[in-house]
């Protein structure tokens, strides 16, 4: 059973303010497809190995030779805020 | 007919001719998209004039439309989300690079559900796109805008990105054909990921000429995409020899259970009946696990996308709002409002269902669990195709429904990408081509599915099937 609680809980965990209203309206979203989910549970998994890629990935490796970059300017083109060539956030430390 | 109701590949044939001009054919679809864009909602931003390289090769000037999570350079690339307005990219894709080099006219952003979450394209900060045969019904999605634009001659041809299906069922909405190439083939660089180890670009077309043509200018090895395949890429125009004598072809029998309209069963079958006339041989296979995908791709999808949408915070570009507009706030209060305004509801839904299947205490019951139930379904695809060149069903249990059925049950929306998140979950490619429309006039499309970097023998059959078969040849009247 998903609760109001939980659904406060993983919104803050995900950075995303929800009030009492949304709250709730996700709590039932969220418990039937969990419902559904719990379908896996059926599967008998012993000795089965994960896959989280289906390529057989190799680290990448290339020689360290300096190259272009985007650049300062041009990622600072794309901020929000800036100042003196920075992102520009709320104070992180009080 | 009119210029842009043609094929890319007539098109490229008149251009080289002379008998019409690049400028020509962009200005018959700019005038298309003016005509019937505020009906059809395809497009998310519509370019005036069209975007190019002037140093390009020139040797494919078709004016393409492409799926707004690809970045085009200082373009609005917003993945149809409040949350990303007014970003524009500081680079190219790989795919528009390539797209640029050959000579390729982007005319705009195709309209998209929010970060490619849906199967209806209804999910859009900038409002639904409708299915040109019927604008009472969904495109499909989420790659609704480019399979609508291109079914409406709104473009030429169109990129998409399919994550569980989403180039293949809009695709079969819109009567047109949609490929998701192999996971790997196509470069991911500078698609704005959803789900990382799933999403694949590839091409929504008129034919499977076209297709075949415009995956030869996407595919290939990127050195900025860790994860494409360093592996020779073919000419896929050569594989349209229109022989399939012999081929062997399994039909799953999950794939015809409760839930499939029986005129899309119908037609599958008579399309059967084609390809077997050509020289196919058919069998009945199982893919034993096909009812555990859906619950799969939703563990494993929106886990990834919760951690994948981590960026959109407001610290750096797009959307930042602070709560009741007090600017002195501490910065995680920024982060959470900045993402309940930015976000809309479908995403909110996976962000927070994949962190909840991450968090601390319910890893192992659902993600692990996820990731080893996709084995078994990767192990009944490779079983298969030990003993069949391809796999052919239906690409959607329905027809395209009508706009707002689904909006408010988030799991039936899910189930409608039934029959196409198998091959995402497997990496292998998979085309949808129109098969035949139903009693209401509504498109229903065919599913091809092989082995790994096996395009070739999917454009053999598809393009044997069209050419005995003459629906990728009726048009939309608009």
């Amino acid at each position: 059973m998903v609760s109001k609680k939980d659904v406060q809980y993983i919104s803050h965990l995900s950075r995303i303010y929800t009030d009492d209203q949304e709250a709730e309206a996700l709590a039932k979203n969220l418990e039937d497809i969990l419902t559904y989910i719990e379908k896996l549970k059926k599967l008998d998994i012993t000795n089965v190995k994960p896959t989280s890629h289906v390529l057989p990935l190799k680290n990448v490796f290339r020689d360290d030779i300096l190259r272009k970059s985007l650049g300062q300017q041009a990622a600072i083109k794309i901020a929000v805020e800036s100042e003196n060539g920075s992102f520009k956030v709320p104070q992180v430390i009080e | 007919m009119k210029l842009n109701e043609l094929t890319a590949h007539k098109i490229i044939s008149l251009i080289k001719e002379k008998k019409e001009t690049a400028e020509s054919v962009f200005l018959a679809v700019k005038q298309a998209i003016d005509a019937f864009d505020k009906r059809i909602n395809a497009y998310a931003h519509i370019s005036e004039k069209p975007i190019k390289s002037e140093s390009s090769t020139k040797e494919f000037p078709v004016p393409i439309a492409i799926k707004d999570n690809i970045c085009i350079k200082d373009y609005p690339t917003t993945c149809s989300s409040h949350i990303l307005e007014g970003f524009r990219p500081p680079y190219n894709a790989t795919v528009v690079d390539k797209l640029l080099e050959s000579g390729a006219r982007i005319t705009g952003h195709a309209n998209m559900d929010e970060f490619a979450f849906g199967s209806s394209t209804e999910t859009s900060f900038f409002g639904p796109t409708r299915n040109p045969w019927n604008l009472e019904c969904v495109p499909g999605g989420s790659s609704g805008g480019s399979a609508a634009s291109v079914a409406a001659h709104e473009a030429i041809w169109a990129l998409g990105s399919d994550t569980g299906g989403s180039i293949r069922q809009p695709a079969s909405f819109c009567g047109i054909v949609g490929l998701k190439p192999t996971y790997g083939r196509v470069s991911r660089y500078g698609l704005i990921a959803f789900a990382s180890s799933l999403d694949q670009i590839g091409p929504l077309t008129k034919d499977v000429e076209d297709s075949a043509l415009l995956l030869n200018l996407i595919a290939g090895h990127d050195e900025m995409d860790s994860t494409s395949a360093n592996l020779p890429v073919p000419d896929y125009t050569k594989a349209l020899t229109g022989d399939i004598k012999n081929l062997k072809i399994g039909i799953p029998k999950e794939y015809f259970v409760e839930g499939i309209d029986p005129e899309v069963k119908e037609k599958i079958i008579t399309a059967i009946e084609v390809l077997k006339k050509k020289g196919a041989q058919f069998k009945e296979i199982s893919l034993p696990h096909t009812e555990y995908a859906v619950a799969t791709y939703y563990i494993l999808a929106t886990a990834e996308a919760s951690s994948n949408l981590a960026r959109f915070d407001g610290a750096q570009y797009g959307l930042r709002c602070y709560p009741k507009d007090k600017r002195r706030t501490p910065i995680i209060d920024m982060y959470e409002e900045t993402r309940n305004q930015g976000f809309g509801q479908e995403a909110k839904r996976r962000i927070m269902l994949g962190t909840y299947s991450l968090s601390s205490g319910y890893y192992d019951a659902y993600y692990l669990r996820a990731q080893k139930v996709r084995t078994l379904i990767k192990n009944d695809f490779d079983e298969a195709f030990k003993e069949f060149d391809a796999i052919l069903t239906p690409t959607s249990p329905t027809t395209a429904f009508k706009l707002g059925e689904k909006a408010s049950d988030p799991l039936s929306m899910y189930l409608s990408d039934i029959y196409t998140i198998s091959a995402n979950l497997a990496g292998i490619p998979a085309l949808s081509l129109p098969c035949g429309f139903s009693n209401d006039g509504l498109p229903i499309g065919l599913q091809i599915m092989t082995k790994p970097f096996d395009e070739e023998m999917i454009f053999r059959i598809a393009h044997t099937y069209e050419q005995n078969t003459d629906w990728h040849k009726k048009k939309v009247t608009l």
